[in-house]
This record gives structure tokens, C-alpha cells and sequence, in this order.
């Protein structure tokens, strides 16, 4: 089945159907990790987008239920060069195709996604639509009637539709080194990957995710020994009262760590500002530095927002880590709360694990504000 | 940390001479080096021995010496030029090694010289088998069960507690030398004994032989600070059990999920950091196909040929950020080239497929083993980029040269499925296309898979490319079809044959992509481009929008992956062509597929596209170039093979003409040429049938020099005594070439050969040098030890030499480089060929004579005169030359099993080194040694076998007295012997291979053998006596010598009393100041 991939400025690109057929609106972004598709399509900060990948060939070791990192796709569409209709890998289930299916999206492949992605990088992110109903060609009314759709498309009420209704908590799958008494994390679900869980399971952590509309009271009822902010879609300065809860938890000096929409959402709630990138950070490959320069890690990144570091009041906190290409805010370390934060993804999945120690930090700051160890 | 201000003066080593295992990609990360240094302002010393590399340019580095690569010449080297710093992670294992040789002796900190980049305690734990596995363990990365050893007795006792088949690693030798898998205990008897010998430190690992796991490679960097990044992973086809060097390589991986790729990718990161390396480094790793098992199997501790690869898979240039970062630098602090805006701590992000195909020397050795293993065997390799993996295939195949133009192989076909599916468990060099015929056949993928562990995703591909083959030769070609033929890479040609169609629907135009490090994430500056059938094309847009509209725009022809016969020479001249190029006001653009090279570093030319030079590749580039014209004559036959196809399409050849080629190389216009210029050559015919070559061998006389017209390196090139010999020979040529071209048939004149190259812009000519070959005529000129300026030549044959080479110049309109073979016989000059291009001995004369042959040719080819040059015309110098050079041949042998060591027309040196000094004798004593010849004295015990054919005798007799009288016993073969002892020298008789025990393998074992004098009327099939001989000889690393001519020089040299320590180290780049001065 042809597939057709139209974007907010006119252009068509022309290709085969992947996935469910139907039209779909969203923002188009690209993602470069060259592996990691099916945590990429599972991870809910991509709601409300339609994914380009930039390597060529995707599925080629298939889906498997292990590797997702949310139950469903949050996508609005899939763009790939070519999706493997044979894959191969010891854990591989099904294809890309029929995963797609199975969530209900709707995919285009066969069109020159490093066109496509040059468009993106020029222009900023775009919006666009996926429709396999009509060739925008032959019947370009259909086409003109849907561009002022595509135009007006924009992605609202994001965390609130992928945050989880209702609470949950995980036991730890290992015991910590610090004996057998688990620490409670409370993790504030804006759009949670699976692996920030587990990577504080792993760590010795007891771990409730809440809504990520719980209050300061939800909060303080649970009495956590700390508290993670999870990643999660769309434009962080729309989550008004979720920025005010925030910085109400805060404000009791609840350890806290927060990753990339928890970052920014810290960040509004200390006052500072976010802004839109131009086409975001999407990959595996960004390098991120410590502020000091000490060192420098390749870190897993997905956002479009950022925070300007130079509305950070110097009282309320400072810039930790910076994006080595473009010196964009990547960390905050936070005087006035126990908290620190960082734009980019240290759970990994898919992506490199140099950072994951950052989960270790936040495991000491709650050992230390417990008491249990000194403060590291 | 910004760069170290204590460092400025460096030493960097070379990798000497191309082998097997070393080839060209140390030229290209050597040459990389210096550049960076230089453009940081530090001042560079070079060793190399390799006078064919851009390395040892001065253009390259501000002071070379082209001396042997031993411990002693470099510490003699430190002590005159004094260095603060020696670079040793550039230059291959053979740099390394010298290195720590040097370091651990305590000469560099006694001379206060510091070595950068790495430790040699680092050295030691990724290379010494058990301080690696301690440092494995102590990381918790798993390894393959697995002990070192010292004796053969260990090595058959841990093989009987982990069970066959085990794999035998020497210790510190380069590409696996002496490795391999045993089946059984009686082979690895064989193969241990061979291993421990060859190991220099006497040790070998036994290893549990793990063939069928996935095999994996990292690339990896770290800084001082301890930043680490990954440049590129890469997955073999060919799983575990074949040396990565003879595999079919992806970037990046493709069977691995998520999981995989970053387990192993932070089991790199680890393993870099625990060794505390400053630099490159490659990790390879072995992955259980089933679960997440995996064993850490090689680490390099350097810049490697899998960075050479990476480097121009991804465009990271790991070579230059390794140097900046031993300067000092750390990863943040480096840009990344390819962007001008971010920095070199990254990883890059592909959005293509590559493939590297190896190029084996098998067309060539038709009698070698061809089967693979731990041992590498290929001589070079090509890349291919696609954005699809079966069009990446498609041009790797093309790339190669072995004629085929799909993965088809006629000689499977001619086999029944049976026949094909039991093929399938030969693991040698034509394994992928027997796979392909069996996939074409039908073959179910788990019977394939079952075999051979090809990992099923590339079988579904290959399964692709054989199901569209087999598409084109049924039904109708309709537009779609075609289309999607086109879009995996088949070409029209080929899409013809297949359809049988005169026809084609209309063709779609090549869109080039830019290989940019970043998926095109930010906007980059490389000239670096893949073509694909999509609808942007780059590099039109790029041209439009960087390319000067008022520079000619000049295409260059790169010469396509290292073999023998076409070397790392023919890079150094298209690399030349295209700086001269630039320096004239020309935008230079480069096509080539090597990625060993310098021509192919994304910087080197104005513009690169990385594709196959096929006509139909080249035309796509013309098309989106459309260039003012192109050079064809300096990428070795690979370029010279587009003439044709250049002058039918109507792009103007700068220089030498199209038809001058073919006037050279077709027998009946060539002697029209040589009658119109007066010029004798030996008596000679055209044959396409045995009846014909026999007829013709009667008429000539033998014995007959026989080649097939159209090779290069003397491919399949023999020397026929009889008519036996001609039905065998003509029986292997009509196999292995096209027979649309004849075979020569030449009167064979014994006599002195020589080679002259000269320059020449129509009118006048210069001869920058000529130079004799020690070895008379019958060995091939690739194969001779070969001096500059003649030693024995009298002026009236020197006159006649230059005269005549001006009369072809002139005759055949050369404009640009020209290169003819003679032989001289009495002072009478014939001529055996003539090639209107660059040769294999433009470096070596362009270095010796300091005249800068590619550009003063390149110069004329864009209409400049040479009278205008400041070289002026006629024989450079008089001849006269303050310095001798000798050229010497290096082999390969060792790791070609059932190749005859027996020199002849047909080339079998993989590379060459060379040797400079004020005397002959003293060069040639340089050479000899550069090239690896060990100078022994004759202790208790020690001997020569002498075992040559009757027509040697005479000459041996001679040999054998000196050595006698040098000290050795002399052993000879039945006849030898009786011929020496009735010439009054002792000489004790041993048995051939085939007599009863003890014989002389006993004899060779005994390890009192230093030498070894060897000729026989008959070579090749590894069959016979006389090449088993040779062969063991070889295995067990003594010097054979197989022309009287080369053991006449040795023997001298060895009798000489020069003192290697004693001879003056020339710096090449004041020869060079010095001629640019004398204009």
C-alpha cells in the first residue's frame, strides 16, 4: 500500500505503508540512535510526534516484549527508510510492521529520511502527517484541506495523558549495600520510562510511581525517603499546577532527582525559563560535560525543550552539566532544595549507560538525609 | 588539558614494509599524524623503511629516513635528531613493538625521549596472553577458556581438559601469524610446535575454540582526562573462526538489539579505561547468537587496520584526534572536522550501511590453499557505502576486481545443489558466493545457517539480491522491476545480461549523500560522499554552493584495493596527482573504494566519492561533477581501465592519450611502434589457443616468456621451457582470464634487466633516474632487488636507455608519466614493455632523486612545459647520484600456504623497502637488512642447503666456495652435491622430502640451517619436491633464496666487512631541499 508523508510546508514525500493504514497528524522530529527502536517507539516523551529515524534499516532484530519501555506506542506515527520484514535476534517475537499494528500506528517507509531529516535541521520541527487515504498528487484538494489540520496541530495536555491513573509500587529486585531495609522512592510519573524503575530496583529501592498530578499531601502521606521526576513529553511551561506541586514537594527537602521533563519542571518551579529548541536532541551520541570540564559523557537524550540556564537565579542553584555542542543547559544543581537534575537520559535504554552512576549519587543523598551514611 | 608545550619534536615509526596483516592503513594513519603534528606546529622525524608511502614524503614530515626499522637505526636516528617525544600507537604492530623495545631497554629515558600515548606495561596487558586474561578477569569480562604456554606438552595437556577444537594464538605476532584451529591432537602437534617458534617470546594460548558465535568489534578512544567514546562498532558476517581481516565487516551491527550493542560497548569503555590508554584501541569481541554470553577475544592497544576502516565508515578521523590527544588534548577540546562547529567527544551516528569485502591474493596464487582461518590472507580491501545493506554488497563485490559483476561465481554453477550445499562447508575465500548459489538454488536458510552460522539476517538479504538476479532472467522487465534492481545496486550492464535486453527503460540519476558523522543532524563541511538512487542529491547541491566555478574541476581515478602488483605506490601517486592538482588551481576529485588509504581521507581531495570505478559509477559522478576532464594514468590499471570508457563518453583525458595505452599494449601496434621507432625487441606473437601457442613457442624458440595481454604485477606471467610447460600454463590462464584478450608470447632473453620512468609534456622528456635489477631477466621486476643509479651499465647502453625511452615518449604522445622495461643483453637494449603511466617505482625514484615525478607530470598534463620546471630535460643529473639506493622485496609467504617461494615473471612481493647510503655495497647491506634478512655468523654446526638446477650449478659452485670459506658447512641434494664435489668444495649429501628419514626436513628442523639456496626448472604446483621444500623452509623462517642472482648478492653483503652501525642516516627531505634548489 502507498503511503504518503505530508509536511506542513507542502512537501510529499512518496513511500509504502508500514504499519496500520489511516491518516495521522503530529510533530515530526528524528531520532539518530542506529539501535534502540523499540524503546524509542515505547517512550512516552515521543507523545504526541511522529518519529523519522535516522539510520536506514529498522527492525532488523525485531521487537520482544522485554526491551519496551512503557506498555504502548505514544508515537503518533513511524517514519523509517526500510522496516525489516525478517528479522533476526534470539529475543526477536515479532516485526516491526505487525508491533506497529498491534499499537495502532501508522508508519510510512521507503522515503529519504536523510532528506527528510535535512528538512527538519533547517527548518526546526515541523508538522506533519502520515496518510495512506489519498495521494496528496493526484488529489491535492485533499491535500489543501489537510495542511491548515497539520498547521494547527500542537501537542497540549501531554503529561496528563500519559501519566499513569493510579499509583503502583515495585519491590526492589536487589537488596541495597547498605542492608536489607529498602529505601521508598516516590517516582512522579510525567511520562515514565520503565527503566528509570528499574534502575532504582536494582539499586536497593522500593519504588511507588505516582500520577503525575499527586500533591505535596499525596506526597507527604507515602512519606518517601526520596523522590525521582521522570521524563515525559510535550512543552514543560503548559504543567502550571504540576510545577507548583513540585516546588511545593521540594520546598520539604525531600532528596529529589529529576530527569529531562523533571529537569525542566525543577527548573520552572525555581522560577527559571524553558525555551524550544530548534530540532531538539534526539540520539544516543550527545556529549554532555561537567561543568567543571572534568570530564565528559556520551549520554541518550530526548527533548526539544531546554532550560536557560541564565535565568537560573545564582541563589536558587547553577548549571551542572552543559551539552558539549551546542552549550545548551544539561543539569542543575539545586542550593536551596536537596535536589539535582539532568536534561539527558542516564536510565539509558536505548543509549549508552556511562552516566548511570547518577543513580547511585541519588541513592547516597537518600542514605544521607536518612542518616544511614554521612553525607557523600 | 591544552597541548603539552614540552612536546616539539616527535618521532613517529612506521609500519615498513606492506605485508599481509600490514598494509596500507599505517600509511594513511601515519600520514595523518604527521599532519596533525605539523599543524600544531611540532616538528616531525620519520622512520620508515617503505619508500612506496606518503608518509615518508618531505612534504609529510620535516625530516625522513628511509632506514631499516630496527632497534639500533632508530636509537641512532634519536641520538641525531634528538626528538622530546616518539609516537608509537601509529605505526602498526611493527612501530609499537620497536617502541617498547626502546623503552624497556631504558634507551628513551636514558635519552630523555618520553613515549606518548601508552605504557609499555599497557602494551603488555592487552598483548601478553596471561597479563591480558589477569587483566580480563580483574574487570569481571569474560574470556574464552583458554592457557598460555611455553611447551607443546601444555599446550596437547590443556587441550585434552577443554577438548578439541581448540585455537592456537602465538604471542606478539602481527594478523595471527602461525594461529590456527586444531580438529585433533596431531594438529595441534603441527600447529603449537609452528607458534611457539614464531612467537618471539616463545608463547602460545590454547584457547577453546568457540567458531559460530557472532564476532563484534569496537573502536573505541580515551583522553588524559578519561573521557571515552565509541567511534563505530562493526559486525563480521563471517562469524568467529575467520581472522576479521578475511571477513565480510558491516558498520554498524545490525543483528544486535539495544542490550547487546551497550553491553558490549561499556565492556569496551572498560576495558580502555583499566588499561589506561591515551588513543585508539580496538576491542573484538565473540557473542553467542542465543543469549548474552559473550567472551572478550583481541584487544588492540593502537591505531589499527579496523580504525582505518571505522575512520572512513563513520568520518571520524580517529588517526588525527589519537595524535592531538598524545599531544595533550583531551576529547572536548578537539573539534570534530566534519562539522567545524562540535567536538570530537561524540559518537558518530551512521545512516548508511557499510561493507568491506577483503581482497585476497587467490586470482594470483592459483595453487595457494584459499581456505581461511585466525591467519589473515587478504592483501587489501575495499568499502562500499549504501543505504540499503544489498546496493553496500553490490559495490563491494564490483570494488574488488574479481571480475564479477553480481555475487553469481560461474564455477558454482556448474555444480549440482548437492555438490553446492557440501561446498558450503569449506570456509575459504568464495564461501559468500557459494552461499548466494545455494540461496539461488533454494537452499532453506537453516540448512546454511546450519553450516556455516551466518546469522540469518544476512542470509534473508543475500536472499534478496539472489531472488532479484533470479527475477531478471524470467518474465518481462518492466520499469518497476528495473527500478528495484537498480535501487540494490545492480548496474545496467548487468541488468542486461541478466534480462537479455538491448534496452533499458529510462535510468534513474545517482543522488549522492554526505557522509557527515551525525545522520545529518548538524550541518557538515566534508566533501565526502556515497551514491544512492534517492531523490536529494548532496553533492550537487554542495558543488553549487562551495565549488569554484572558475577552477578547471579535474576527476582522479584512485586505483581500487591493495594487491600485489598494484600497491600502496599507485595511492601515493593518485594522492600526489590530486595535491599537485590543487596547488595549480584546479578543484581535485577523487574516486576511489580503499579504505586503507590516504586518497581516501575525506580532506585530500576537493571532493571524494567513495563508490566503484565501474564505467557506470564514474558516469553518475560525471553526471552530478560534470568535471573538465580526468587523470587516468596514475591509479595503477584499475584507473587505466576507464581510458576507454572516458574517450567513448567524450571526457577529455588530461595527458596521455586513450589510444596510446592500447598502442601499448596491443601486440601488432606495439610493433608497428617500435619499427617506426627503431627500436629492436625480442621476437614475439599473439596467441588465443594452445594449438597457437604451441605452433608459436616452435617458431620463437624456448624458452618462451608467456603473459596475457591486459594485467598488470605479471599476472599469471611464466617462463615455458618446453611444450609441457605451455599446455599446463595455458591451460591455468585460459581459467583466470578473459580470453577476448590474447596471451603474449615472447622470446625469453636472458640478460640485465632495467626500468626507466620518465616525465614528459609531448615535446621534451626527463628521466628522473634509471635503475638496474640484480636479478636477471625471468624474475619479475616487482620481485627484483633493484638499484639506483646502474652499477654496471656502460654509457653507450645508459645513452641508448634515455634514447629510446624519449623515442616512445615522443612516438606515443605522452604527456605525463611514462614507464619502460628493458633488458640488456651485450650491451644490446631490447625492450620488453612500455606502460604510458605512473609505475610502481615513481615513489621510490621521485624519494631517491628528489625530483617530484607525479608533479612535475601532473604539471604537464595541464599544459605546462618542463623546460619551464627548472629540472631540466634529458637524464636528471647525468646520472649522477651522491647517494645509492637499493630497493628490496618483501614477501608474504608466510601466511599463503602452498604458494611457491620460487621468484619468477609472475609478482609475489606484497611490498618493498629501501636502502640509502654513499655505496652500493652499504645500501644494498641497508636493504637486505630493511627487508627483514638476518646477517648470522656461522657458529658450531651452522649450515647452507644448496639444491639448484642444473643450470645454476656453475654459479652455486661459485657461492659455495664463499660460504665455505665465510665458515658454513654446505649441505646439497643428490645432484648439487656431485656437482660441488667435483668442483673440489665439501659438500655432504641429504636426502630430498620425499627420500627415506632422516632427510632434509630433518635437516631444517635440526635448526642449524641460516640459509638456504633453492632454484628448480619447475615451480608452482605445491606438489612437487622442490616447492615442499621451499615451503617448510618458509613455515620455519629460513632465508631461501631462489635466484642466483639475490644469493650472489648476499653472500657478498654477508662476507662484506660493513658495519651497518657505522653507515651514514640520510635524511630524504634534504635530498629533496637540495634538487628544488639546484634548479
Amino acid at each position: 500500500m502507498q503511503a504518503y508523508l505530508i509536511l506542513a510546508n507542502g512537501r510529499v514525500f512518496r513511500g509504502v505503508s508500514v504499519g496500520c493504514p489511516g491518516t495521522t497528524i503530529g510533530e515530526v522530529v528524528f531520532a539518530t540512535g542506529m539501535v534502540g527502536f523499540e524503546e524509542t517507539l515505547t517512550d512516552p516523551s515521543y507523545y504526541g510526534q511522529i518519529i523519522t529515524q535516522t539510520y536506514p534499516l529498522i527492525g532488523n532484530y525485531g521487537m520482544n516484549s522485554e526491551d519496551t519501555e512503557s506498555g504502548k506506542i505514544w508515537a503518533k506515527g513511524y517514519i523509517v527508510r526500510e522496516a525489516c520484514k525478517t528479522p533476526s535476534n534470539f529475543r526477536s517475537e515479532e516485526t516491526l510492521d505487525s508491533f506497529l499494528k498491534k499499537n495502532g500506528i501508522i508508519g510510512i517507509e521507503g522515503i529519504d529520511t536523510r532528506s527528510l531529516t535535512r528538512t527538519l535541521r533547517e527548518s526546526g520541527v515541523m508538522n506533519g502527517a502520515i496518510t495512506t487515504e489519498f495521494d496528496p498528487d493526484a488529489e491535492p484538494e485533499k491535500k489543501a484541506a489537510l495542511l491548515p489540520e497539520i498547521a494547527a496541530y500542537a501537542v497540549v495536555n501531554a503529561v496528563k495523558t500519559v501519566t499513569c491513573r493510579e499509583a503502583k509500587t515495585y519491590e526492589p529486585t536487589q537488596a541495597g549495600e547498605w542492608g536489607d531495609t529498602p529505601l521508598h522512592v516516590a517516582l512522579l510519573d510525567l511520562g515514565c520510562k520503565n527503566n528509570i524503575v528499574r534502575c532504582l530496583q536494582k539499586r536497593g529501592c522500593r519504588v511507588t510511581v505516582l500520577p503525575g498530578t499527586a500533591t505535596a499531601a499525596e506526597l507527604a502521606k507515602l512519606n518517601p525517603d526520596g523522590l525521582m521526576l521522570s521524563n515525559g513529553p510535550g512543552d514543560p511551561a503548559e504543567n502550571v499546577e504540576i510545577i507548583a506541586n513540585i516546588r511545593e514537594m521540594l520546598n520539604t527537602g525531600i532528596p529529589t532527582f529529576g530527569i529531562c521533563l523533571g529537569h525542566q519542571l525543577t527548573a520552572l518551579a525555581a522560577g527559571a525559563k524553558t525555551c524550544k529548541l530548534k530540532y531538539g536532541h534526539r540520539g544516543a551520541n550527545q556529549p554532555v560535560s561537567h561543568i567543571s570540564k572534568s570530564r565528559t559523557f556520551i549520554t541518550s537524550q530526548n527533548h526539544g525543550y531546554a532550560v536557560e540556564d541564565e535565568t537560573l537565579s545564582k541563589d536558587v542553584g547553577q548549571m551542572s552539566y552543559f551539552n558539549a555542542n551546542d552549550g545548551t543547559c544539561e543539569g542543575v544543581d539545586y542550593f536551596k532544595w536537596n535536589c539535582f537534575t539532568v536534561q539527558f537520559h542516564p536510565e539509558a535504554n536505548g543509549g549508552p549507560k556511562d552516566t548511570e552512576f547518577l543513580f547511585d549519587e541519588f541513592v547516597s543523598r537518600m542514605l544521607a538525609a536518612k542518616g544511614v551514611i554521612d553525607n557523600a | 588539558m591544552p597541548k603539552d608545550p614540552r612536546i616539539k619534536k616527535v618521532l613517529v615509526i612506521g609500519s615498513g614494509p606492506i605485508i599481509i596483516g600490514q598494509a596500507a592503513e599505517f600509511d594513511y594513519s601515519g600520514t595523518q599524524a604527521c599532519r596533525a603534528l605539523k599543524s600544531e606546529g611540532v616538528e616531525t622525524v620519520l622512520v620508515n623503511s617503505n619508500p612506496a608511502t606518503i608518509m615518508t614524503d618531505p612534504d609529510i614530515a620535516d625530516h625522513v629516513y628511509i632506514e631499516p626499522l630496527t632497534a639500533e637505526v632508530v636509537e641512532r636516528i634519536i641520538e641525531k635528531e634528538k626528538p622530546d617525544a616518539i609516537l608509537p600507537n601509529l605505526g602498526g604492530q611493527m612501530g609499537l613493538n620497536l617502541s617498547m623495545e626502546l623503552a624497556r631497554s631504558g634507551f628513551l629515558d636514558r635519552s630523555g625521549v618520553r613515549l606518548l600515548a601508552c605504557k609499555p606495561d599497557t602494551i603488555d596487558r592487552a598483548e601478553d596472553r596471561q597479563l591480558f586474561k589477569d587483566t580480563m578477569e580483574k574487570l569481571h569480562q569474560p574470556i574464552i577458556p583458554s592457557k598460555v604456554v611455553e611447551d607443546l606438552d601444555d599446550a596437547l595437556d590443556f587441550a585434552e581438559v577443554i577438548g578439541y577444537p581448540v585455537i592456537v594464538r602465538p604471542a606478539f605476532t602481527m594478523g595471527g601469524t602461525g594461529g590456527g584451529i586444531c580438529e585433533d591432537r596431531e594438529k595441534l602437534h603441527e600447529i603449537a610446535t609452528n607458534g611457539l617458534r614464531l612467537s618471539p617470546i616463545h608463547q602460545i594460548l590454547v584457547e577453546k575454540c568457540i567458531s559460530g558465535w557472532k564476532e563484534i568489534e569496537y573502536e573505541v578512544m580515551r583522553d588524559s582526562k578519561g573521557n571515552v567514546i565509541t567511534v563505530c562498532n562493526m559486525e563480521n558476517l563471517d562469524p568467529v573462526g575467520i581472522h576479521t581481516g578475511d571477513s565480510i565487516v558491516v558498520a554498524p551491527s545490525q543483528t544486535l538489539s539495544d542490550k547487546e550493542y551497550q553491553m558490549l560497548r561499556t565492556a569496551a569503555l572498560d576495558i580502555i579505561t583499566e588499561l589506561g590508554i591515551e588513543g585508539g584501541c580496538n576491542c573484538q569481541f565473540a557473542l553467542k547468537p542465543d543469549s548474552f554470553e559473550y567472551a572478550v577475544i583481541e584487544v588492540n592497544p593502537r591505531v589499527s587496520r579496523s580504525s582505518a576502516l571505522a575512520s572512513k565508515a563513520t568520518g571520524y578521523p580517529i588517526a588525527k584526534v589519537a595524535t592531538k590527544i598524545a599531544l595533550g588534548y583531551t576529547l572536548d577540546e578537539i573539534t570534530n572536522d566534519v562539522t567545524g562547529e562540535t567536538c570530537a567527544c561524540f559518537e558518530p551516528a551512521l545512516d548508511y550501511v557499510v561493507v568491506k569485502y577483503p581482497k585476497w591474493p587467490f586470482d594470483k596464487f592459483v595453487y595457494a590453499d584459499k581456505s581461511l582461518g585466525t591467519q589473515m590472507m587478504a592483501t587489501g580491501e575495499v568499502m562500499a557505502i549504501g543505504n540499503n545493506f544489498e546496493h553496500a554488497m553490490m559495490k563491494a563485490v564490483s570494488s574488488t576486481e574479481l571480475g564479477l559483476d553480481t555475487m553469481t561465481l560461474p564455477d558454482f554453477e556448474k555444480l549440482t545443489t548437492e555438490e553446492v550445499i557440501e561446498h558450503l562447508h569449506v570456509q575459504d575465500s568464495e564461501r559468500a558466493f557459494c552461499v548466494y548459489e545455494a540461496l539461488k538454488r533454494g537452499v532453506p536458510h537453516d540448512v546454511i545457517y546450519d553450516i556455516t552460522k551466518i546469522d540469518w539476517w544476512f542470509l534473508d538479504k543475500l536472499q534478496h539480491l539472489a531472488d532479484i538476479e533470479m527475477g531478471l532472467k524470467t518474465g518481462e522487465l518492466t520499469t518497476e522491476k528495473y527500478l528495484n534492481a537498480k535501487r540494490f545496486g545492480f548496474l545496467d550492464k548487468t541488468i542486461k545480461r541478466l534480462a537479455g535486453v538491448d534496452t533499458l527503460p529510462e535510468a534513474p540519476k545517482a543522488a549522492f549523500k554526505m557522509v557527515d558523522t551525525c545522520a545529518a543532524e548538524f550541518s557538515a563541511k566534508t566533501p565526502y560522499f556515497y551514491s544512492t538512487y534517492d531523490e536529494d542529491n548532496e553533492a550537487k547541491q554542495f558543488i553549487a554552493e562551495r565549488s569554484d566555478p572558475n577552477k578547471k574541476k579535474v576527476l582522479v581515478f584512485g586505483s581500487g584495493p591493495i594487491r600485489i602488483g598494484q600497491g600502496i605506490e599507485f595511492d601515493y601517486c593518485s594522492v600526489h596527482a590530486v595535491w599537485t592538482l590543487k596547488q595549480h588551481g584546479c578543484e581535485a576529485i577523487l574516486v576511489n573504494n580503499n579504505p586503507e588509504t590516504v586518497s581516501t581521507d575525506f580532506d585530500t581531495g576537493d571532493r571524494l566519492y567513495f563508490d566503484p570505478l565501474n564505467p557506470e559509477s564514474v558516469d553518475h559522478i560525471i553526471e552530478t561533477e560534470k568535471p573538465d576532464g580526468c587523470l587516468v594514468q596514475f591509479g595503477g590499471q584499475t584507473a587505466i581501465k576507464l581510458a576507454k570508457h572516458m574517450d567513448e563518453i567524450g571526457l577529455p583525458i588530461l595527458g596521455t592519450p586513450a589510444d596510446a595505452i592500447d598502442e601499448a599494449e596491443d601486440r601488432e601496434r606495439f610493433d608497428e611502434l617500435l619499427e617506426r621507432c627503431g627500436i629492436p625487441r625480442p621476437e614475439g606473437r599473439t596467441v588465443f589457443t594452445l594449438d597457437e601457442a604451441l605452433q608459436a613457442a616452435q617458431e620463437v624458440g624456448y624458452p618462451v616468456l608467456m603473459r596475457p595481454s591486459y594485467v598488470l604485477g605479471g599476472q599469471n606471467m611464466i617462463v615455458a621451457y618446453n611444450s609441457s610447460d605451455v599446455i599446463e600454463y595455458m591451460g591455468v590462464i585460459t581459467k583466470h582470464v578473459d580470453m577476448s584478450h590474447p596471451v603474449l608470447m615472447d622470446k625469453y632473453i636472458l640478460g640485465t634487466e632495467c626500468e626507466v620512468d620518465a616525465i614528459c609534456d609531448g615535446t621534451d622528456y626527463l628521466v628522473p633516474g634509471i635503475m638496474q635489477q640484480v636479478e636477471r631477466t625471468g624474475v619479475h621486476s616487482g620481485d627484483s632487488i633493484c638499484v639506483y643509479p646502474p652499477t654496471t651499465f656502460s654509457q653507450k647502453v645508459i645513452d641508448t636507455l634515455v634514447d629510446y625511452t624519449g623515442r616512445f615518449a615522443r612516438e606515443l604522445k605522452v604527456v605525463g608519466l611514462v614507464n619502460v622495461q628493458y633488458a640488456v643483453q651485450n650491451d644490446r637494449v631490447y625492450v620488453i614493455e612500455v606502460n604510458p603511466r605512473s609505475s610502481r617505482t615513481v615513489p621510490y625514484i621521485s624519494k631517491v632523486t628528489g625530483v617530484p615525478m607525479v608533479d612535475l607530470a601532473v604539471r604537464c598534463t595541464l599544459g605546462e612545459k618542463l623546460k619551464d620546471m627548472g629540472y631540466g630535460t634529458g637524464l636528471w643529473r647525468n646520472g649522477q647520484s651522491p647517494y645509492y639506493a637499493v630497493k628490496v622485496p618483501v614477501y608474504s609467504f608466510l601466511k599463503l600456504h602452498g604458494v611457491d617461494t620460487m621468484l619468477g615473471p609472475e609478482m609475489k612481493s606484497t611490498g618493498e623497502v629501501l636502502g640509502i647510503a654513499p655505496t652500493f655495497h652499504e645500501a644494498m647491506m641497508k636493504g637486505l637488512v630493511a627487508a627483514g634478512y638476518q646477517f648470522k655468523v656461522p657458529g658450531p654446526g651452522s649450515c647452507v642447503i644448496i639444491s639448484v638446477k642444473d643450470s645454476d650449478k656453475a654459479e652455486a659452485a661459485k657461492l659455495a666456495w664463499k660460504l665455505h670459506d665465510y665458515g658454513y658447512k654446505i649441505y646439497g641434494t643428490p645432484g648439487t652435491a656431485k656437482y660441488l664435489n667435483g668442483e673440489m668444495i665439501p659438500c655432504s649429501v641429504v636426502r630430498q622430502m620425499s627420500g627415506a628419514r632422516p632427510n632434509v626436513l630433518d635437516l631444517l628442523e635440526s635448526g642449524l640451517v641460516d640459509y638456504i639456496i633453492s632454484t628448480s626448472p619447475h615451480g608452482r604446483d605445491p606438489h612437487r619436491d622442490s616447492v615442499k621444500f621451499r615451503r617448510k623452509a618458509t613455515e620455519l623462517s629460513i632465508p631461501t633464496i631462489t635466484a642466483m642472482d639475490t644469493a650472489s648478492v648476499l653472500v657478498d653483503a654477508l662476507r662484506g666487512d660493513h658495519d651497518i652501525s657505522q653507515m651514514e642516516l640520510v635524511d630524504i627531505a634534504n635530498l629533496h631541499r637540495e634538487a628544488a634548489n639546484g634548479k
